[in-house]
This record gives C-alpha cells, structure tokens and sequence, in this order.
C-alpha cells in the first residue's frame, strides 16, 4: 500500500462524505429544514410552485398499496398516484416531469420538512399534530378507519375487539388509535400492510386495521376473493391531505384550487373511476367547502 | 483445518458400524423433518402455482428483483471501499503515538461498533438533517451508516492485525531507517491485510447482508423491492422471502468465494512470508464478526 | 430532557431496552447450546453430521437476519403453526429469540471450530494414544482449551447479539429501536436527543463489556 494510494482512498471518503451532506438536492430550494415553519417572505420563489416551474416535482407517495399508490415494475399507479397527476397539470408541468419517492408512513413529515420530498400524497390524514409539523392542501378524499375480517368472522365493530389480534402498521394512525382506544385488543405491528394481509389469511390475526378504503383495496384483489369483507363501520373520520412545507402557503392554496377545478371539470371523478372504482364503488363527491384554509 | 482428522481415529470395523447407524438415524431424522415442512406447506397451498407464477415471468425480475439486486450491490459495493478506508485510517490512527489523534479514534470506533446499525441508519436518514438542513438520500443514509459500522470493526481488526506482527519486523525496519509512516505502510499494513483477510471477508458478508436495512428509510434494494412491493403487487410474501433468501446466499457465497480465490492466489505467490494468527489476533477485537 | 421528562415516554424507553435484554439473555443460552452442538457435529466422524453443520452455518450465516426473522413469523409459527405463546407480545419474542439463536449458533459454532484449531493437534494426538474415544478427547481435552481461546470470540458475538435483537421490531416487538421511532416520530424536533439517549444507552452498556471479555480472554487465555 503506497502513500498515493492511501492519500487517494481518504480523500475518496472525504468527497464521499461532503457529496452526501450536500445530498441530491443541489438548487438549496428547501429552506424548511428547521420543521416549524419560521418566517413566509420567501415562499413565492422557493415553494412547490417554484418548482414545478422548474419542470420537476419529488413527490412522495405509498408504494405498497393497491388502488391507491402501487409501484408496479417501474411505473406507479392508483388514486394517489392520479391525484399528483391532476396536481402537476394544474401546475403548468408535463406528467412526466413527476418524480415519484417511495414514503412509508413513519417518515411523511420528515421527508416533506427536511425537503426529499416536494409534495406528499400518500393515504395522508389531516390532523393537528401533524399541521404543526406541515401544511395541508385537500383533504381529497375522506376515508374512515375500518376493520378488515374473515368472511366468516363474528367482528362487527372495534369493541369487540377485546383479546382478539389486530394487525396494523408500525408508527401508523390506525395502530395509534387501537393502542389508546381499544387497549383490550392484541396488536401485532408490521412494516407493511401486505404482511397484516398475509397474517390475515393464514388466520395469525382476527382482523386488520386502517383506513376503510385501503382495507377495500386488499378485499377486492380478486386472490381474496370472498375471503375477506370490510366491515362497513368507520370509527373515525381520517381526510386525506396533501402534505406540503409547512411555509409554503401559497401553493397549499393554488392545489385547493386545483382540487376545486377537478371536481368541476370531471378529472376527479375520472381519477377514481381508473383506480379505486373499478371494484364498482361510485365515485364520492369532492367537497370543495371543506378544503383547508392553509393556515 | 488439522482438527478433522486429528481428534478421531481412521474408523475401524466397529466405528464403521457405528457411524453407518448414526448417519442412517440422523439422515432419516433430517428427511422426517424436511418432509413435514413439505407438508405444512403444501397444507397450508404455499405451492399453490399462482403465488409462484410471478417469479416465472420476465417482468417480475426486470422490474423488482434486478433492480432490487443492483440497489443492493451498489449500496455494498460503494460501502465497502468506504469501510475498508475507514478502517484502515482509524486503524493506523487509534495506534497513533500522538494521544490527541489516538484517543478521539479510539472513541469514535468503540462508539459507532456499540451502537446498532439499524438505529444509526434512521438517525442519518431522520435526524442529521436537522443537523445539515439539507435531506440525506436513502442510498447514502445505508451507506454511511454501513461505512460507520463496518469501518470500525475492520478498523479493529486491522489494528489486531498490525500488533500481531512480530515487533521485530518493525524494529528492524526502523534499523534500516525506514520512517514511522514507512514502517506503516511498507512492513505493517500490508502483512495485517493479508493476515486478516478472513476477517474481512466475513466482515464485508456482513455489511452486504446489512444493506437488507436499508428499507427502514426505504432504500430501494432487494428486501424492500424484491419482497415488500412483489408482496404488495401479487401477495405472495413468503414466496417473495424465500426467493430473496436464496438470492443473498448466492451472492454472500460468490463474495466469498472470491476471497478465497485471492486468497488462494497471495499464497500461491509466495507473498505470504509467515503466518499470524488472525484467531488470536481478533481477540483484541471486541464487537466484529457478525 | 424534555422527551424523557414525560413518565409515559420514559417508561417507553426503559421497557423497550428489557425487551433488549430479556432476547440477548435467552438468546445467548440457546445459541451457546446450539453452537457447541454444531461445532461438534462439525469435527465429528460422522459425514452427514458434518455435512448438517455445514449447510446450517451456511445458510443461516448468509442470509439477512430481517429474513431469518420474518421467516420465523411466516414459517415457523404461520405455516408451521409452532405457536411458543398465547399471548401475542410473548409469542414475538420467543420468535424473535428463536431467529436469533439459530442465526447466532452459526457464528457461535464457527468461533469454536476456529477455537479447536488452535489446539495443538499433538493433545489430540495423545488423547487418542491414551484410548480416548472421540467425544471424550472432544469433551476432556479439546473444548476445555479451545473454550478459554474463543472467550473474545464469543464476547463479540455476545455483543453483535445484543445489537442485533433490534431487528425482532420488524415483528412488532416494541423494543428499544421501535420505541426510538416511535419517540422520534411524535417529537421531531428534539431527534438528535433521542436518538443520543438510545445510541448512548447500547454504548454505555456494551463498550464495558467489550473490555470485559478482552480482559477475561487475557487472564484466562492458555499459556503455551
């Protein structure tokens, strides 16, 4: 080993380590890495907006969840992935010019404070906890938190949950909920909803919980085919959002904008009837009076 | 490898008997066992052929698992000259006669070996961007975390290395006027490279099954593609594990075959002038291996 | 410490690190077993013993603990339907710590056969001369020194051990690595604290230990 070449390895983790500091995201546009958001005069120039002016937009979606945000091979695809659609074409850019970030739910608000992602559309429920952290367009869409069971299951509401095995999502609303609210029932944490399915069907829990039209995604897959029901009981209220830069006003409220003209012209509707309508549930009505005011 | 036939006698016609029964009885038990996980399994239709179908068509390997593979050997790949120079700078510098480079090495590498990768991976991912204000991509997230990791215990074990050459090497080294740095790099490192090699093998297996972390902050490599959204697209989740466990193995058993085919080529060109024993060696060692 | 101050986070904190020490503790004992089992399949007479041990150090050193666990919750106890607990919570761990004593008995066992190689062979040799049997020159001889040889071996696996039983979260264990997101997740402004507390806590514990065995393996270590 000769002196070069040490000198050169060192010097190949040095640049190493200042390439990863500086991260990909090279035009230094995200000034919202503090997380709360601190003074708005710059927004106009450094907001989503901006950025779709540039031609590109990170946008953070689910990759592991049919009807709604399913990466299949290189592409995405479901209601969420239409939403950004209809979003960036609102926008002023080309389909194309959406870059798709695979989130899970434990790193939504980090990923849209610390910049990876310029957008999040990924099954986001608007609450107040996570408005402190970010700012909310929508919400797009009202789901409620259901349960998935057995087709011959005797579950017929979140009570009767008591020292039954209830499958959810680590660091998810859904598994918040069942710890605080319903401490009778068993609950078994996984990664991935795809694992809750898993263990569902091989009978490992009684019931898997999130929201009910995620929960329809699963039931209508037609290798469950009568196997599983939803069963039809929301026990909460969970409007799906779009998570943005806390300091970015101005384009929270162009996307409500955006939403309101979707829901007039028909692209909303036709947004569902491609993904989650093909199980032949009709498409909800949009209600623009109760989109945010992006506080 | 003197151990096998050193601790028993070749078999006489009573041992023959006898090891003929035992590889009889246990053969037989281990068939009973493998042919009741069959069972269990095909109780419970994992063979059913349309949760396997998916790994017979072209476009379940282009679009998941090829991708997923190269995710992961790029990650490794990137992570393990990054490891190796991590290393051999703590290294030298933990043996730095100079206390003020000697003690912060030995802090950092006792620190980054005693903490679990996979928090320190979230931490890089979720935490020092509120540090930089900038994000840390998943792909340098795993691999920092891995270059942390690893590069302390190959740090460490370069460290054994080094001390398990004879003292009279240096000494005469020194004799002949060569400079601390001289010694270093002509005479220590490369014998405890050699010397090592085992160990950093076994350990760069590690680091490439570690990148299987990677989908915490998700990373898009085998683990994460190659199970989490096949699983997601066609539910098939066991099937898509079993795959994927096979898969590492063979690249865990490429890697180290080609270690050993280097291996074997140092020996065979007579670099190797003595022998260390790496065993002993990695005693100093706290914190490698696995 | 303005996370930790909150009775209910702190709790959090310390169940999640005794669930760390409850897997590493019953983790070690049957990985040790395990291991000394396979390392003496490994040198036996026997071939398909041999060819047994082989083929578990193999496999299960070459594959990703994520897997290995995930496989005892969809093999061993969904497919296989071996349940180790009623309880949902208990029957994770004893999973968990069954993934990873099978995954550390291969480390275990390759630390011994590496440990019976230091062992001049000449003690072999004469233990044979005397009419020791195989598992006598194995149990009496052989293991006795290779043991004291393996100590700071088997102190790094005891260690990578510990580091490791973070992986049984992806079951749903809330152990110290779940519960750090967990915290992180709900207080994101305070993460380099949290993630300190919990980093500190695995260093404060196992940088000791680490020098305890290396002292341990000099004092005991079989002077020739």
């Amino acid at each position: 080993m000769r002196m070069t070449r040490v000198a050169a390895t060192a010097a190949a983790a040095v640049l190493a380590l200042t390439m990863a500091a500086c991260g990909s995201d090279d035009d230094g546009g995200t000034g919202t890495g503090s997380g709360t958001g601190t003074g708005t005069g710059d927004t106009a120039a450094t907001g989503v907006i901006a950025k779709a002016q540039s031609g590109t937009l990170k946008v953070g979606v689910k990759a592991d969840q049919p009807g709604l945000g399913l990466q299949t091979g290189t592409a995405y695809e479901g209601f969420d992935i239409e939403m950004a659609k209809i979003i960036a074409k609102g926008l002023g850019m080309q389909e194309s010019g959406i870059q798709y970030v695979t989130t899970v739910s434990a790193n939504r608000e980090p990923y849209i404070q610390q910049g990876t992602v310029d957008l999040v559309i990924a099954t986001y429920t608007i609450n107040d906890e996570r408005k402190t952290k970010v700012n909310f367009a929508g919400p797009y869409f009202v789901a409620g938190q259901d349960l998935l069971v057995p087709t011959d299951s005797t579950i017929t509401a979140p009570e009767q949950l008591d020292g039954k095995k209830v499958c959810s999502v680590t660091g998810s609303t859904p598994a918040k909920r069942i710890q605080e609210n319903y401490k009778g029932a068993q609950l078994q944490l996984f990664d991935a909803y795809s694992k809750c399915i898993t263990a569902l069907a091989g009978g490992q829990v009684d019931a898997v919980t999130t929201d009910d039209i995620i929960l329809a995604g699963y039931a209508s897959q037609q290798q469950f085919a009568g196997k599983f029901k939803v069963v039809g009981k929301p026990f909460s209220e969970e409007p799906y959002g779009i998570g943005l830069a806390k300091d970015d006003k101005a384009s929270c409220d162009k996307i409500n904008e955006i939403l309101k003209a979707a829901a007039a012209d028909g692209s909303y509707k036709a947004a569902w009837d491609n993904t989650l309508g093909k199980s032949g549930t009709p498409a909800p009505e949009l209600d623009t009076s109760k989109l945010t005011n992006c506080a | 490898m003197s151990g096998n036939t050193v601790l028993y006698d070749h078999p006489g016609p009573r041992a023959k008997v006898r090891n003929a029964i035992l590889t009889a009885v246990f053969g037989a038990l281990i068939l009973a066992l493998l042919y009741w996980i069959y069972r269990k399994f095909d109780e419970k239709g994992q063979f059913t052929k349309v949760l396997w179908e998916p790994f017979l068509q072209g476009d379940t390997w282009k679009n998941f698992i090829i991708p997923g593979i190269e995710g992961t050997l790029k990650a490794a790949a990137t992570a393990m000259v990054f490891a190796l120079a991590f290393g051999l700078i703590f290294s030298v510098g933990r043996l730095s006669e100079h206390r003020w480079i000697s003690i912060p090495a030995g802090v950092i590498v006792e620190f980054f070996r005693a903490v679990p990768l996979l928090l320190m991976i979230f931490f890089i991912s979720f935490g020092v961007p509120f540090l930089i204000h900038q994000p840390v991509p998943p792909f340098w997230s795993v691999v920092i975390g891995l270059t942390l990791y690893n590069g302390s215990v190959l740090a460490e074990a370069f460290r054994a290395g080094i001390r398990a050459v004879p003292s009279g090497q240096s000494e005469a080294a020194y004799a002949i006027g060569m400079r601390k740095s001289a010694v270093m790099q002509h005479i220590l490192v490369p014998q405890a490279a050699r010397a090592m090699l085992p160990v950093i093998i076994s350990q760069l297996v590690v680091l490439l099954k570690d990148t299987a972390l990677g989908y915490i902050v998700s990373y898009p490599e085998l683990l994460q593609l190659g199970v989490n959204v096949v699983a997601a697209n066609y539910f098939n989740v066991i099937q898509a594990a079993i795959v994927a466990a096979v898969l590492y193995i063979i690249v865990n058993f490429a890697l180290t075959g080609l270690a050993n085919y280097l291996d074997r080529r140092t020996q065979r060109r007579g670099i190797r002038t003595q022998k260390l024993d790496p065993g002993a060696a990695m005693g100093n060692a706290p914190g490698g291996g696995l | 410490m303005p996370v930790f101050s909150d009775p209910a986070n702190f709790d959090a904190y310390v169940s999640g690190f005794m669930w760390i020490l409850k897997m590493t503790g019953a983790s070690a004992a049957l990985a040790l077993v395990l291991g000394v089992l396979l390392a003496g399949m490994r040198v036996s007479p026997v071939p398909v013993l041999r060819w047994f041990g082989a083929a578990w150090v193999n496999i299960f050193r070459n594959t990703p603990l994520t897997l290995i666990i995930f496989f005892c919750y969809f093999g061993l106890y969904a497919t296989l339907t071996i349940s180790l607990s009623d309880d949902l919570i208990l029957n994770n761990f004893w999973l968990g710590v069954v993934g990873l004593s099978v995954y550390t008995a291969a480390f275990v066992c390759e630390a011994l056969r590496s440990g019976i190689n230091t062992v001049p062979p000449g003690q072999a040799e004469a233990a044979r001369a005397i009419g020791l049997t195989f598992s006598q020159t194995l149990r009496i001889v052989v293991l006795p020194q290779a043991g004291r040889a393996v100590i700071a071996p088997l102190g790094s696996v005891l260690i990578a051990l510990c580091k490791n039983s973070t992986i049984v979260g992806t079951i749903g264990l809330l152990e110290a690595s779940n519960i750090m997101k967990q915290l992180i997740n709900d207080n994101g402004d305070q993460v380099i604290l949290i993630f300190l507390v919990f980093a500190g806590t695995f260093a404060a514990v196992l940088i000791p230990v680490g020098y305890f065995f290396g002292w341990l393996a000099n004092r005991l270590a079989v002077k020739r």
